[in-house]
């Protein structure tokens, strides 16, 4: 496994030295992805909850005209969820899902800043003492005293073991 | 701005070229004398073969030349048009699509073999092929000057080819002139420098040599020259006789070749005055369009509300504005049948080939105009409803006699439009569907209770049902039972209904009903807890309350008496678990999925909406309830409910609730 994670975080840097992101936070972690995937950042917008979808993306909203579905990584690392706050925004991304660009929000708690990552700071995720999934993040890179993690999006978004949010089974 | 790319673009035409080939060609099946026809797919043939070879399609230009040859030959009336060379084009013309869209493909075996066809449907005309070998006609001796625009490399045209058409016309010598050519260091490698003169002794008219050169006429300098016609085959031509070609008469001849043809094309340009633009433009300037109407309605909801009567009138306007837009953009995507109908006519003429039956193919309605997205995948389907009819409607000729039936049977497709909905209907006069023979199907293969009441109506949309097949016999044409549930699959997914009538003996009638454009749908607005959904309104039957006693006496049961007949129905709250309190009057919206009717119980009805269609993400491809989406006046998204699955959907809830419960 420990081979496998340490694949994807050298794909991501790509012999990179550095690499710019855009760093955000949820439920008091800092994230970070490459800033060039990142399309817009939105005020909170009404979101319109489709029933019967993964809860992971369980609602979509108005994106100029488009119907984008809106995530909540949160979900993902298992994290509580926090109410919304004066700072909470959407960050509109388009990644690669089989071959094609797709547009997605993601919510977070707040956006700090567009800033530079070494690579020389980067350690792959540690196989103990983290609860969630390694395989759903690239890396961590250490700042300061802290750690911004850089999740994993594709494995996330096509992770299918998601529960659903009807959970017909349970009828 | 990015160039397209020429060969994508020489597909295009090509594909276009074939087309026009194949309808050429079938006409001329139904009557062989037609001169024009012949004109036509020899024409054809011939731009397919010099732009093939334009583009590096060489396999393409060097089989299509054999064909080209064939047609040349009866356009000059040495050998009839017959039947057989027809089907051997038509055949050799699939197998030019084959070469334009893999090029590199292995082709070569059927190249072969369909080119001994072709010679065999020649030859088989009449002993006419050996006529010009017999009577060779007076070869005359041509000097011929041309030069390329400097550019022309540069643009895409190959000289050489342009000199291998001219080897082929006969006796060719040619003299490379490279005087032109400037010192190395000014040298531009690009640039074209050399002009040829060529010396050809052919049989062919002078038109031929103008038809080597007429994809560049308009830019090159050409001059040709007859120097003597001789009788019998060329003996070496002296280089002397180039020196002694007289240049100024030449110049004169330059000048006629090249003025000739300009006139023509700028009156064919004006005839034809059409712009190609790529579908996905247009699909994108379809959505601009949808956004403007979206952002109109939440403008006019403004204006509205405010007492600003300059504010109302600009919203009015606006209003106007953006919806003539969009009807003038649904326009633009309409495309008329006729591409589609023209398809089959190829294919019933291949049907009739492989059953030995006579079939005549009727169509009516070409220029009904449908949204293209829906045609294309409409072009299936009708496959195999057409494959259907030929196969098993029609009978064979000898029944067909016996039954006092005319010995060719027909099939009849026709196009129209009625109320926002085009209906094609494929009809034969065949034996017609036989139902009891359905109906035994069905009930073996447990789709009925035995001695089930059903309508005429339900007993045939058995037939779309997927593995139904009461063909005896499984036949290279149909009979697997996959063909109809196609059918009935894609006609779902473009949201239209299918109509089957029969007659015992007098044939039959399917008739497919589909709306005219994918874009933008008709949907009722309603309310269920706090979200809004848009029920597409061509499924909806009526709208009722759903009466508090009812409500409460349907606890255990979920179904209501509507005129006499029950009606199951599914409340949308608790499918969609929204976890609000029913409404005091909640309303039942009726829908019919073609086969049944269900009531869904919502907790408003808002209204009717036109509702601009938006697909839903890959990230929600496994929700199945829902078709699409929508953007509503205020800007938020409604989901578009897909009523077929959502019955679905419905149904398996309740089996879970009875298995748990």
């Amino acid at each position: 496994m420990n081979q496998v994670v340490r694949k994807l975080s050298e794909d991501l840097w790509q012999g990179r030295d550095e690499l710019e992101v855009l760093t955000f936070e949820i439920a008091g972690e800092t994230f970070a992805l490459e800033a060039f995937i990142v399309q817009e950042i939105l005020d909170l917008l009404p979101e319109t909850s489709v029933p019967g979808a993964k809860a992971f993306v369980g609602s979509v909203i108005n994106f100029r005209g488009k119907v984008i579905p809106l995530a909540d990584i949160r979900l993902a690392f298992g994290m509580e969820a926090t109410k919304p706050t004066i700072d909470s925004r959407i960050i509109v991304i388009v990644i690669e899902i089989d071959g094609e660009p797709v547009l997605a929000g993601i919510r977070t708690d707040k956006v700090n800043e567009v800033t530079t990552l070494l690579q020389s700071a980067n350690e792959p995720p540690p196989s103990v003492g983290m609860r969630w999934r390694p395989d759903f993040i690239n890396c961590l890179v250490k700042r300061g005293s802290e750690f911004i993690i850089l999740p994993n999006l594709q494995v996330i978004f096509s992770a299918r073991h998601e529960h659903s949010a009807t959970a017909s089974t349970h009828g | 701005m990015s160039f397209p790319d020429p060969i994508a673009v020489f597909r295009t035409e090509a594909a276009e070229l074939l087309e026009q080939i194949e309808a050429g060609l079938l006409d001329l099946n139904v009557n062989l004398g037609d001169k024009d026809q012949v004109d036509a797919v020899f024409r054809g043939l011939h731009t397919l073969k010099g732009s093939g070879a334009m583009f590096g399609f060489e396999a393409l230009a060097a089989f299509t030349h054999h064909c080209e040859t064939a047609f040349d030959r009866v356009r000059k009336g040495e050998v009839p048009a017959t039947h057989a060379l027809v089907t051997a084009v038509l055949e050799a013309k699939d197998h030019m699509r084959a070469l334009v869209e893999t090029p590199s493909g292995d082709h070569e075996a059927m190249s072969e073999a369909l080119l001994v066809n072709l010679r065999r449907a020649v030859d088989g005309g009449g002993d006419a092929a050996t006529a010009p070998a017999a009577a060779p006609p007076a070869q005359t001796l041509y000097k011929i000057r041309f030069s390329l625009p400097q550019n022309a490399m540069a643009n895409g045209t190959n000289p050489l080819p342009l000199l291998d058409e001219l080897r082929d016309l006969g006796t060719c010598r040619i003299v490379a002139d490279r005087s032109g050519i400037p010192s190395l260091d000014e040298l531009v490698p690009t640039d074209l420098h050399i002009s040829w003169d060529v010396e050809l002794l052919t049989a062919e008219p002078r038109s031929a040599i103008d038809d080597v050169f007429i994809f560049v006429m308009d830019d090159m300098e050409l001059t040709v020259e007859e120097i003597a016609a001789q009788a019998q085959a060329p003996a070496v031509i002296a280089p002397a006789s180039v020196a002694a070609a007289p240049v100024a008469a030449a110049a004169v001849v330059s000048a006629a070749a090249a003025s000739a043809p300009a006139p023509v094309d700028a009156k064919t340009a004006k005839a034809n005055e059409n712009v190609r633009v790529p579908a996905e433009k247009l699909d994108e300037l379809m959505d601009r369009v949808g956004e403007l109407v979206i952002a109109q309605s939440r403008l006019s909801q403004l204006a509205g509300g405010s007492g600003d009567l300059t504010l109302r009138a600009v919203s009015e306007d606006v209003e106007r504005l953006s919806g003539e837009l969009r009807d003038t953009m649904m326009v633009l995507r309409m495309v008329p049948v006729t591409h589609l109908f023209s398809r089959f006519r190829r294919l019933v003429h291949d049907l009739a080939n492989e059953t030995g039956k006579r079939i005549e193919l009727i169509t009516e309605g070409e220029t009904t105009e449908v949204d293209k997205s829906v045609i294309e995948r409409l072009a299936d389907p009708l496959v195999h409803l057409v494959r259907n009819s030929c196969d098993h409607g029609l009978e064979t000729a000898d029944e067909r006699l016996a039954t006092g039936k005319t010995e060719a049977g027909h099939i009849h497709l026709s196009a129209r439009q009625q109320a926002g909905e085009v209906i094609i209907t494929i009809k034969d006069d065949g034996r017609g569907i036989n139902k009891d023979r359905v109906r035994a199907k069905a009930e073996s293969s447990g789709l009925i209770a035995a001695n089930a009441s059903l309508t005429d109506q339900e007993l045939y949309q058995l037939i779309f049902q997927p593995g139904f097949s009461t063909a005896s016999e499984v036949t290279n044409l149909s009979g697997r039972g996959v063909g109809m549930d196609v059918v009935k699959r894609t006609i779902d997914a473009l949201r239209g209904t299918i109509n089957v009538v029969s007659r015992p003996g007098e044939g039959s009638e399917i008739s497919l009903a589909i709306p005219l454009t994918l874009a933008i749908i008709d949907g009722l607005l309603v309310r269920v807890g706090n979200a809004r959904y848009v029920i597409p309104l061509s499924a909806v039957e009526e709208c009722l309350e759903l009466s508090v006693e009812e409500d409460m006496r349907s606890r255990g049961r979920s179904f209501i008496s509507l005129r006499d007949s029950l009606v199951p129905f599914l409340r949308l709250r608790d499918l969609f678990r929204t976890g609000t309190k029913p409404d005091q009057f909640q309303k039942v919206v009726v829908i019919s999925t073609g086969s049944e009717r269900v009531g869904l119980v919502v907790d408003q009805i808002i209204g009717d909406h036109q509702t601009v269609i938006k697909g839903m993400s890959k990230l929600h491809h496994d929700v199945a309830t829902f078709s699409g989406a929508t953007i509503l006046g205020d800007g938020d998204v409604a989901l578009i409910l897909d009523v077929g699955h959502l019955v679905a959907e419905g149904q398996q809830q309740e089996a879970h609730l009875r298995a748990a419960g």
